[in-house]
């Protein structure tokens, strides 16, 4: 089952420079939540900061509170293994291990977790996760190949499995249909939305259309200016956002003044 | 684009054809740097073997006698006169390559994935610093400095290991033994060994790295499953040149090594074992002409064996050189963008 999350007044940081100003937004439980916005808008950086993936670059920082389900992910005895291990993520481009066999791949994230699994319970849990990421059928009799020998759209949904396969709370996803032909894109959105029912999911997107139809809510991003920190400019559910925008700035840009 | 490719589609067009000359001008350049490789590899083959003829085809009398002097009257056979000699040699060179490579895989790690920016940095160039130390230098500092003070290290170990065979027998005192000279040939083939592996680790994709950390990873769990396997082929290929360089040393084992024509394990007891190269100079200035040719045939099978680490180095990387291929798919479309930037400004 999903769990919700809870941004407090973020504030995120690449060494000096203000990436992203005073964000807070409530990231609804079993929903699909779309982040908008033009180029270098921060909805990535923001995402990041969602699984403290943001501190991995170097100098990165961030303030504020993330809250899931009422636990701080910041907060000081939180352990960012736990956190990442518990929120998943899905990259841009497709990045299965290219040394690992499409079973090993599935069952990377597991066996970091050291848990002890016996050769039926891997079996059962690759099947499963493969199937959640609707990959089944097309893999089932190549598990031991390897995961790079797939198409785009196949890694991708692969990369989506090994995510699924850890049972995380939440799912994050990075523009993940992005480098991807518009029928893997659609394999992919339809994949999101059934997803939804056991995952909480928050995706980044460039594209509109793409928010609009799978999406529950959604937020959007604008920067403020050169050199200035972005911030979050509307959060809305999806049909009012895109239906009756209540800022001129998101107005704008749904209807293609800009962006 | 299209506009200003056509505006200016005279300029654009003589561009071009200069550049496909440039283009069948440097393919030739290459081709001719690939030869020269061939020319000279084939040089020196065939320099050993007229060389080395005259003690593997000659006179038998002469080559009998030359051998007798060369071993101290020990054997008159070339290959019972070799044979301990590339026993040495690889011995000497495996323990360094072992020492090496796990001390050079632990400071590449640590440069790549663990230092702050500023200590890697100057980490880095004091290894490519290491690599420019010529081989006599270490030489004289292992047998001025390391053989008169590793003696207790070496006493320790035989005391408390000797009952592994390595370290077994009476340790010798001064230290000029095997494993004085392999802590020698470590210390000279770490930097290569480090360089690469660290060149190779800083390309990992940040993308597989944070797949790894995506799932949760520690840092050592991240470098398991993304920087190693990448490195792989890269470290392998860094461990044989290594390797390589340390069947070749001459300088620093002549100047250590207490030479010996057993097969010994003994590396903490001198005069047990010598290696190809430091015999040959050792030798060669009190040699007469059928000496030499012994020699130069010890310094054929040298040849053989380091050739030998090169094809299975080749081997194990094999796949590298197909992806490097596959990147090169990309090249054309990175002409073309040249290409319209070039006729941007005109």
């Amino acid at each position: 089952m999903g769990q919700g999350l809870e941004v407090i007044n973020e504030n995120i940081y690449y060494g000096a420079f203000h990436a992203v100003e005073n964000v807070t937004m409530s990231i609804h439980k079993n929903a699909i939540t779309a982040l908008i916005g033009p180029s270098g808008c921060g909805k990535s950086t923001f995402l990041r900061t969602l699984n403290r993936m943001h501190e991995v670059t170097p100098k990165a920082y961030c303030t504020g509170e993330v809250l899931l389900d009422g636990v701080n992910l910041y907060g000081k005895d939180i352990n960012l293994v736990d956190v990442r291990r518990q929120i998943g993520m899905v990259f841009q481009k497709a990045n299965p291990f290219p040394t690992m066999s499409i079973r090993d791949n599935v069952l990377a994230g597991i066996r970091l977790n050291h848990k002890r699994l016996s050769k039926t319970e891997a079996d059962d849990l690759v099947e499963w996760a493969l199937q959640g990421a609707n990959l089944w059928n097309e893999v089932r009799d190549k598990l031991s190949s390897p995961g790079i020998a797939l198409s785009g759209g196949q890694q991708q949904r692969l990369c989506i499995a090994r995510a699924v396969a850890m049972h995380p709370s939440v799912l994050l996803m990075d523009e993940p249909t992005s480098a991807l032909d518009p029928i893997s894109t659609l394999a992919i959105e339809d994949l999101i939305t059934e997803l939804k029912k056991e995952f909480t999911i928050v995706i980044v997107t460039h594209n509109m259309q793409q928010a609009a139809r799978c999406s529950d809510y959604t937020g959007f991003f604008n920067v403020q200016g050169n050199g200035k920190p972005s911030h979050l400019v509307e959060f809305n559910q999806t049909e009012q956002l895109f239906s009756n925008p209540l800022q001129r700035e998101t107005d704008d840009y749904i209807s293609g003044h800009f962006g | 684009m299209i506009h200003t490719s056509s505006t200016h589609s005279t300029s654009t067009f003589v561009s071009r054809t200069l550049c496909r000359y440039a283009d069948t001008i440097f393919k030739y350049i290459t081709l001719i740097a690939g030869l020269i490789i061939l020319f000279i590899l084939t040089a020196v083959t065939v320099f050993l073997l007229i060389q080395a003829a005259p003690a593997m085809v000659g006179d038998k009398n002469q080559t009998v006698w030359a051998i007798r002097s060369l071993s101290g009257g020990r054997t008159i056979h070339f290959w019972t006169y070799v044979g301990p000699l590339i026993f040495g040699t690889i011995l000497t060179s495996f323990l360094a390559l072992v020492c090496a490579l796990f001390i050079a895989l632990g400071v590449a790690l640590f440069i790549t994935q663990y230092a702050p920016r500023p200590l890697a940095f100057i980490l880095s160039h004091v290894i490519d610093l290491l690599a420019a130390v010529p081989s006599v230098i270490f030489g004289l500092w292992g047998g001025l400095v390391l053989v008169p003070s590793t003696y207790p290290f070496w006493k320790w170990m035989n005391t408390y290991f000797g009952w592994i065979p390595l370290f077994s027998g009476q340790a010798s005192n001064p230290p000029r033994t095997v494993a004085t000279v392999s802590l020698v040939l470590t210390i000279m083939i770490l930097p290569i060994i480090c360089s690469m592996a660290r060149d190779i680790f800083q390309q990992t994709p940040v993308l597989l790295k944070e797949a790894a950390l995506g799932l949760g990873a520690t840092q050592w769990e991240m470098i398991k499953l993304a920087v190693l396997p990448f490195g792989k082929k890269g470290v392998i290929s860094a461990a044989m040149l290594g390797l390589g360089r340390a069947l070749g040393e001459t300088m620093a084992v002549l100047m250590i090594l207490s030479p010996g024509d057993l097969y010994s394990w003994k590396l903490l007891v001198a005069s047990q074992n010598q290696t190809i190269a430091a015999n040959i100079a050792a030798q060669f200035p009190e040699s007469d002409s059928a000496g030499v040719s012994v020699l130069i045939a010890t310094g054929l099978v040298l040849f053989v064996i380091t050739f030998l680490v090169n094809i299975a180095a080749h081997h194990l990387t094999g796949n590298a050189i197909h992806t490097k291929q596959k990147n090169n798919i990309r090249h054309p479309l990175c002409i073309n963008k040249q290409f319209i930037r070039c006729s941007e400004t005109d």
